[in-house]
This record gives structure tokens, sequence and C-alpha cells, in this order.
């Protein structure tokens, strides 16, 4: 990040905002991932959506 | 308390670059993930035992009434995995999945401790709150959100217990309750920022009502779920849920007071560091 001027305490360099925006999107697809896929993304079949079967039930996400 | 300057006696705001606390969080998360699933592993491997034991009974039964003799397709015995599909055999076994549990919650830790970081860099400027009780406002307010508002709503189900042709309804309500969980606590949060200036405990009273109120609405609003068949022990159903509770209740008490803790060693040895340098 070649950012010029110091950073603020106060206001974000649009870097900044888009590392989070990245972050965030990256942490909210391995949360589909583990609740919700059932191969489409992760291309495994079923086979992840069968391993984490019993962390899916005791999160609460609704399964089968 | 804002009236008193810093002193090394009270603790700071939170500090940190972005880069910090996001590692800060991703490590809070991982721990809590792992530990949340360690309490799964003896307190909740054993009612999703039970459940798929009594899932497997049913499907016994059912099979035996539609094809006589022969053996039922997708419900394995013995060690064997569980398995939604109808495939012949499953794809992880029992053990497998018990192990698998680790992998679930570690991902989910890690990725909420990453969502925890960012909340945490944007909503340090909105408060005067020292960087751990922040740390563990945020812990409280996340179980609160994404897991209370939820659980209360559409509790969690073991295995045998939801049809499965309901399965896309059921995960876009679930998803529905958790958003309701959000923007309850976010009203809770704007009216009690809203009420700058008044009583503590006012401010308080204000913003849990404004958060029992969006709760309460959404609650009345949203279709009611209730596919327990009358056949399933209610005790089990009740240990599983509790077992669910004390899972999540894990995991996020040790997001928030690990994220806290870090932020505790790392104010100390810049205090020291920094202490050092003036004394020298």
């Amino acid at each position: 990040m070649a950012i010029a001027h110091s950073p603020s305490r106060t206001t974000d360099s649009l870097a900044t905002v888009l590392v989070t925006v990245g972050v965030v999107l990256l942490a909210l697809l391995t949360l589909y991932l583990v609740g919700f896929d059932q191969g489409a993304i992760s291309r495994s079949g079923m086979f992840m959506h069968e391993l984490m079967h019993d962390g899916r039930h005791l999160l609460g996400v609704p399964c089968h | 308390m804002p009236l008193n300057p810093p002193t090394p006696s009270t603790p700071a705001p939170l500090a940190g670059t972005l880069k910090t606390l996001l590692l800060r969080g991703l490590l809070a998360g991982l721990i809590a993930g792992l530990l949340a699933a360690t309490v799964g592993y003896f307190v909740g491997e054993p009612k999703v035992d039970a459940a798929i034991a009594i899932e497997e009974a049913n499907a016994a039964t059912e099979g035996s009434h539609h094809a006589p003799g022969e053996p039922t397709a997708g419900h394995s015995h013995g060690d064997e995995g569980h398995s939604h599909g109808d495939e012949e055999e499953a794809l992880v076994s029992r053990t497998g999945q018990k192990f698998g549990q680790f992998l679930a919650l570690g991902l989910s830790g890690l990725a909420f401790g990453a969502i925890f970081a960012s909340v945490a860099h944007f909503a340090r400027r909105h408060t005067a709150l020292s960087g751990p009780k922040l740390a563990i406002g945020l812990g409280v307010a996340g179980w609160a959100a994404i897991v209370a508002v939820p659980f209360f709503k559409y509790p969690a189900n073991p295995p045998a217990v939801g049809d499965p042709e309901t399965i896309n309804d059921r995960t876009l309500l679930w998803v529905a309750s958790v958003l309701l969980g959000l923007a309850a606590v976010g009203a809770g949060v704007y009216v009690y920022k809203l009420l700058r200036g008044q009583l503590d405990t006012v401010r308080l009273i204000a913003g849990v009502a404004a958060f029992a109120l969006i709760t309460t609405l959404g609650y009345v609003l949203l279709p009611g779920v209730d596919e327990v068949s009358a056949d399933f022990p209610p005790s089990l159903l009740w240990q599983f849920r509790v077992a669910s509770l004390a899972v999540s209740a894990t995991l996020w008490a040790a997001l928030g007071l690990g994220f806290a803790a870090l932020t505790e060693f790392a104010g100390r040895s810049t205090r020291v560091r920094s202490e050092v340098a003036t004394a020298g």
C-alpha cells in the first residue's frame, strides 16, 4: 500500500476501506462454506458438507 | 473514564493498525473456535450420536416399509457415517465428523474473528471505551445478534429433527433471524448513543428496550417452524440445545475475552517500552 500521506486516526484511506471490505467478504465466504455450501463453491461434492456436519448442527444452522 | 487523561493505570482506547487488529482477531478467533469445538466434542457429540441413532432406527422401519428385505440406502449402521443424501456409503465416517467439527468451528472462529476486528476498527472512533472493554462489549453484542436472537426463534436442532423438504425455507428464515439480531443490536446501540447527556442507567434501559422491541417485532412477524416429531425424546432435544448454546457461548466469550486480553498485553508492552524510553 503506497500511501504518500501519513494515515490519520479519524479517516481511513481508500486502501484501508478496500482491505476491510475484502477481509469481511472472505470471512463471509468462509462462513458460507461452513454453514451452507453443498459443493456449489467448494467443488468437493458433499465431502466438506458432510465433514462439517456436526459443527453445523451445534452452531444452530438449519440442516436437513 | 473520559474525564481523566489516560495514565498508565487506566487502559487506553483500542490502538494499533488495521493489520494488528486483524491478526489479533484471527488469533483470538482460532483459539475461540478450537475451545468451542472442544466443548462441542465432550458436550455436544454424545447428543448428536443419540439423535443419529434415533434417525437410523426411524429410517430402518420406514425402509422395510418401502422395500422389504433390502438394506436401507443412505442410513448406515455402526461406526459408518451419517449422511444426508441417498448414497449407499457415507462420505465421512462418524469419527471423521467428530473431528470435522474442529475444522468447522475453527474456520467459523477465524471468520468471526476477522469480522470482529473489522467492526472494532470502525467502532473505536465512536466510543470512549477502553480497548479491552470495547472488545468484551463487541463479544456480547455479537453473541446476542448472531446467536441469541436467532436461537430463541429458530433453536438449534439435532439430526432427525426437521423435514428435508423445508430446508431452503428454514435456511432463509434463519438468515432473516440473524439479520433481525443485527438490526436489534444496532437499534439498541443507536438509542444508547442518541441519549448522550442522560443518566447512564437511563441510556442503558432505553438501549435494552429498543433491542427488545425490535426483537419482539421480528419474532411476531417471522413465521414459526415446528418440525419436531412427537416421538423424538424431549429431554434429548433440550440437552442438544443446551449443548449448542454452550458451544456458541464458548465461541463468543473466548473471542471477546481473547481479543481483550491480547489488546491489554499489547498495550502493556508498548507502555513499558515508552516508559523505558522516557526514563532513559
